[in-house]
């Protein structure tokens, strides 16, 4: 599924008809801090959040996210595209620790 | 007359009390059970995919995995997660899965301990308590076991904190009323490690039992301490029969 394991999880139907409207499902292993946080010595912990997610299907972009501190850690996304031709889906993402994540998967489209 | 009401009431109220067991599950709201029923959504299954990894991976001294003595986790440790706490004979003790996982680290594959609440230790312990999941909690309290069982069934009643609230006025005799803005739950262990949005992280039942004792402000048990050992393996005979729901989703 994802290269390096638990750091995210995606899901993408494998083969889908031409034209058809697919869910592509992501789950992100992330903290999302939101920069409002004091650690147990009261100082504050830095925010760090996913700040740019970007879909690409054979190499274009479908998708473009900039997420705010408001969304909770472990991040949940999903999403529809119309399945055009075979190829892989492409998921990655920034966040201010300037730390990048990635997770693809193939659909085969008949 | 007087004295038959009373005595209607008595057994009403005892018959409260001894109310079926209930998982967690049935305290949450409906987007907390559509969580914990999608193994794709629900956040813990990225530690127990992680817990995959590391099963494979070799470490230590010895320089080996946990597949090379025990093989595939589906069939070695199917079952395993819904019979602990129970006695170790090697370590002659009660020991629950964190601790085993981490007398196996320790002593058959030369590596450092896993510190408790770790990342590799939850990712191990939700990737095998999944492959006992849907299984009856069932353990046994009798034999060596037995003056433990009996630790952890007295401090389940003993009064502690600033609070002076022991485990049972919540959840036997207050289970299903309102605290705030959740319903009080029975107390049932069926879904540990879980993902809990307060942690916003998976956590196991050590640390969900300590956040109790804090919450009647009482002093905190250390981790793998033998009051929580104690306390675990009470409350899995409590739950007996109930089905491991590992990894769950809690508030």
């Amino acid at each position: 599924m994802s290269e390096a394991p638990g750091i995210g999880r995606i899901r993408v139907p494998p083969r889908a008809r031409r034209g058809e409207v697919v869910e592509i499902r992501l789950l992100i292993q992330h903290p999302m801090e939101n920069g409002f946080r004091r650690d147990t010595l009261g100082r504050a912990v830095a925010k760090n959040i996913i700040h740019r997610l970007v879909a690409r299907y054979d190499g274009r972009e479908i998708l473009r996210a900039e997420l705010g501190s408001g969304i909770a850690a472990n991040p949940y996304f999903a999403f529809f595209t119309r399945a055009t031709a075979s190829g892989r889906i492409e998921i990655d993402w920034e966040d201010d620790a300037g730390v990048r994540g990635s997770v693809g998967a193939a659909i085969e489209v008949t | 007359m007087k004295r038959a009401v009373a005595l209607a009431l008595a057994l009403l109220a005892a018959t409260a009390l001894a109310e079926a067991p209930r998982s967690g599950l049935a305290y949450q709201g409906e987007d907390i059970r559509r969580l914990q029923a999608d193994d794709f959504a629900n956040p813990a299954m990225l530690w127990a995919e992680r817990g995959a990894a590391a099963w494979q991976q070799r470490r230590g001294t010895a320089n080996k995995s946990c597949a090379d003595c025990h093989g595939a986790a589906e069939q070695s440790m199917r079952g395993v997660a819904a019979r602990l706490p129970a006695w170790d004979a090697r370590l002659q003790r009660v020991s629950t899965l964190d601790q085993r996982i981490n007398a196996c680290t320790v002593r058959e594959q030369g590596a450092a301990e896993l510190p408790p609440e770790s990342e590799p230790a939850l990712a191990l312990q939700t990737y095998l308590a999944l492959q006992s999941r849907g299984m009856p909690l069932r353990v046994a309290v009798d034999g060596p076991a037995g003056p433990v069982f009996y630790i952890g069934r007295e401090l389940y009643r003993t009064r502690i904190g600033q609070m002076n609230l022991a485990c049972t006025h919540c959840h036997e005799q207050k289970a299903g009323k309102t605290l705030l803005a959740e319903q009080i739950s029975q107390g049932q262990p069926t879904a540990w490690p879980a993902y809990r949005m307060d942690w916003q992280a998976p956590g196991s039942i050590e640390r969900r039992l300590r956040a109790c004792f804090l919450g009647v402000r009482a002093e905190m048990p250390a981790y793998r301490s033998e009051d929580l050992v104690a306390l675990q393996l009470y409350l899995v005979w409590r739950a007996q029969g109930l089905a491991l729901e590992a990894p769950g989703v809690r508030r």
